[in-house]
């Protein structure tokens, strides 16, 4: 999980809960969305307030009490092991932005640095 | 002669099977129809005119040849743009997607080719479903037909708004948090989810996916329960999907329509009135209180309490969800791809892409769900919140001990007006506050309309809620309410809706300018 610097851990109810630009800005970056300045004045005072109300679930569930994760409890799904048709290269290909023989075609992967 | 714009699917249905008319005279009506008030309403973003009328023909023929495919071959319909359509636009209201066609079908759309629906084309939403009045899309709102100044709900406002506007007698949406119960509600038309995993989500474009469920759309309960038994069952392509039949929910609907509801234990939650709940909404459910009374039912009061947490952990989950699902939108095998200037990577392209691609509310939702799921925060949050839901299903348990099937007002108000709540999330989020617990527990819910709130006339939706796989009880306790219902006002609903009149030219004025075509036709994509 990323950490997120200089952030302190959650307050119960009580306290405000402040995002600040810079955290927004860096939940962004690991969101990998390019957020302009404007947007994030915009977000931030946002965030913090739906957080503000979310907050009050810190307290409310005792320890015992399990996790649900899913409505019904399902474990173990398989498929009979059959071959089924898939999508030919040519469909999946037919809605990239760029592609080459075969293939998916990307943008350079590796930053300057690397 | 009977007016098949405003018929039910049922009766177009028994029109098709006593050769009165075709489906290709219907699927034309309706076309015509989105053609003379789509401009105004804004329901669709794509319509498949000549794809419609190919499937429309086979019907006909398949018919003809005493070989229907379904009970409802040949009835038109209308899908949500979060499924994807095999060579139709699948957009999901956002940016990201603009022009993308998908190169299979979600298993709901193929139940409904293999059923013989035509398909008249895909319908306007809140982007990637993320709202509660259709204003999120990035293709401009969708007008409620009792007001066009008004929401008409969401995410599912196009769905809910095309059935009401007479666009499509039969329409498909999906419900994460009530968005297709909560447009039903503000739109006068019906609404289900069913039980979670009971309606395959192969091919629905995921924003929370433990929550989210695609289900039917209609203007009265018995359509929507013909549409279930279609759409509904297993699917071995969706690991949730439950392996149990659809059941016989259109029979448990045609019981329900006698009127009778005698030994049957209504629960009406607390937790879910009061404060917050606007005036005549809450008269117009106790209105259908005392007739479900009246039918027999014996009520009782529930509580709930946990349901008071139930928002907040929905505001936790579901973005959490939404900004893992939302990953898969990185420019490189499909949708939109921006390139910035110079020798930018790839993390750079995908940047820009989702920056220029999503919406500000889509934004929202990836950025506070990548807070909960970080380290330090995940417990506190995301791991609490799923506590949470464990003490809703326990309040939901309990509450069915007593009561048959649990009741409450669909949503707080009546539609508001289009802008109001924009830039204002957590007054948009209220409005799901009666329909998100069911989505935490997974049980199935409808909402139908109640009637009009005394001080606007617009209106109000009445939500009953059954234990998970007695979809049935949702059908037969609506059923019976909206016979009753009816007999009050002497029709349905709609009858009451202002009638969207075609002017001359054929087309509804409307009160804003339009700047661009309101839908794209296949062939001619935006």
């Amino acid at each position: 999980m990323p950490e997120i610097p200089g952030s302190s851990s959650p307050r119960g109810t009580s306290g405000r809960i402040e995002i600040s630009r810079d955290e927004v800005a860096h939940l962004a970056d690991l969101a990998r969305i390019d957020l302009s300045d404007a947007e994030l004045e915009h977000l931030a005072p946002q965030l913090s307030v739906i957080l503000e109300s979310v907050a009050s679930i810190a307290e409310v569930a005792a320890d015992e009490i399990p996790p649900t994760s899913h409505a019904l409890p399902l474990t173990n799904v398989f498929r009979d092991d059959v071959v089924t048709p898939g999508l030919t290269a040519e469909q999946a290909l037919a809605m990239a932005p760029a592609s080459e023989g075969q293939r998916f075609s990307v943008p350079r992967i590796l930053g300057e640095e690397a | 002669m009977t007016d098949y714009l405003r018929a039910s699917a049922a009766d177009l249905v028994a029109a098709l099977e006593a050769g009165e008319t075709t489906s290709v005279a219907l699927t034309e009506l309706f076309l015509d129809r989105i053609e003379a008030v789509d401009s105004a309403v804004h329901a669709f973003l794509h319509v498949d005119r000549e794809g419609a009328l190919a499937q429309a023909a086979a019907s006909d023929a398949r018919r003809a040849a005493g070989a229907p495919a379904s009970v409802l071959d040949g009835v038109p319909i209308a899908v949500k743009d979060v499924l994807a359509t095999e060579g139709l636009p699948t957009t999901c209201g956002s940016k990201i997607l603009e022009g993308w066609i998908p190169p299979y079908d979600a298993t709901v759309v193929t139940r409904l080719k293999e059923a013989g629906l035509p398909i008249l084309g895909k319908t306007n939403m809140d982007e990637f479903a993320m709202g509660s009045s259709t204003e999120h899309s990035a293709y401009g709102p969708t007008r409620n037909p009792w007001d066009l100044d008004r929401i008409p709900g969401g995410s599912g406002g196009g769905s809910a708004a095309a059935v009401a506007a007479f666009e499509a007698p039969l329409a498909i949406g999906t419900d994460t948090g009530g968005s297709i119960r909560q447009p039903g509600a503000v739109t006068g038309t019906v609404g289900v989810k069913p039980t979670y995993g009971g309606v395959s989500r192969y091919g629905l474009v995921a924003m929370a996916n433990s929550l989210d469920q695609a289900g039917p759309v209609s203007r009265t309960v018995l359509d929507s329960a013909l549409l279930h038994e279609v759409i509904g069952g297993h699917d071995p392509r969706d690991s949730t999907s439950i392996k149990e039949p659809v059941g016989a929910l259109a029979e448990a609907a045609r019981q329900g329509a006698s009127g009778d509801l005698s030994g049957l234990r209504v629960g009406v939650i607390k937790e879910l009135g009061g404060e917050g709940y606007q005036a005549g909404v809450e008269a117009s459910f106790r209105e259908s209180l005392d007739l479900l009374v009246s039918a027999g039912a014996e009520l009782v009061e529930v509580s709930c309490p946990s349901f008071v947490h139930a928002l907040a952990a929905y505001y936790l989950i579901m973005p959490s969800e939404a900004s893992s699902n939302l990953a898969k939108f990185d420019a490189m095998r499909y949708g939109l791809r921006v390139v910035p200037d110079g020798d930018p990577s790839a993390e750079d392209v995908m940047r820009a892409s989702r920056d220029a691609g999503f919406g500000d509310e889509v934004k929202r939702r990836i950025i506070l769900g990548t807070y909960a799921l970080s380290s330090g925060y995940y417990d506190a949050y995301y791991g609490q919140a799923q506590k949470v839901r464990t003490l809703i299903s326990r309040d939901f348990e309990a509450a069915f001990e007593k009561a048959d099937v649990l009741v409450s007002p669909t949503a707080p108000t009546t539609a508001f007006k289009l802008g109001e709540k924009l830039d204002d999330p957590l007054a948009m989020y209220l409005n799901d506050l009666a329909t998100i617990p069911a989505n935490l527990a997974g049980v199935p819910g409808i909402s139908l309309p109640s009637g009009l709130a005394s001080e606007d006339g617009l209106p109000a939706g009445f939500q009953v809620l059954a234990p998970a796989l007695a979809d049935d009880r949702l059908y037969r306790v609506g059923a019976a309410l909206e016979t009753l219902l009816e007999k009050k006002w002497g029709g349905p609903l709609l009858a009451q809706a202002p009638s969207l009149d075609t002017g001359p030219g054929g087309r509804v004025g409307r009160s804003a300018p339009v700047s661009r075509p309101p839908y794209s036709t296949t062939g001619e994509m935006a």
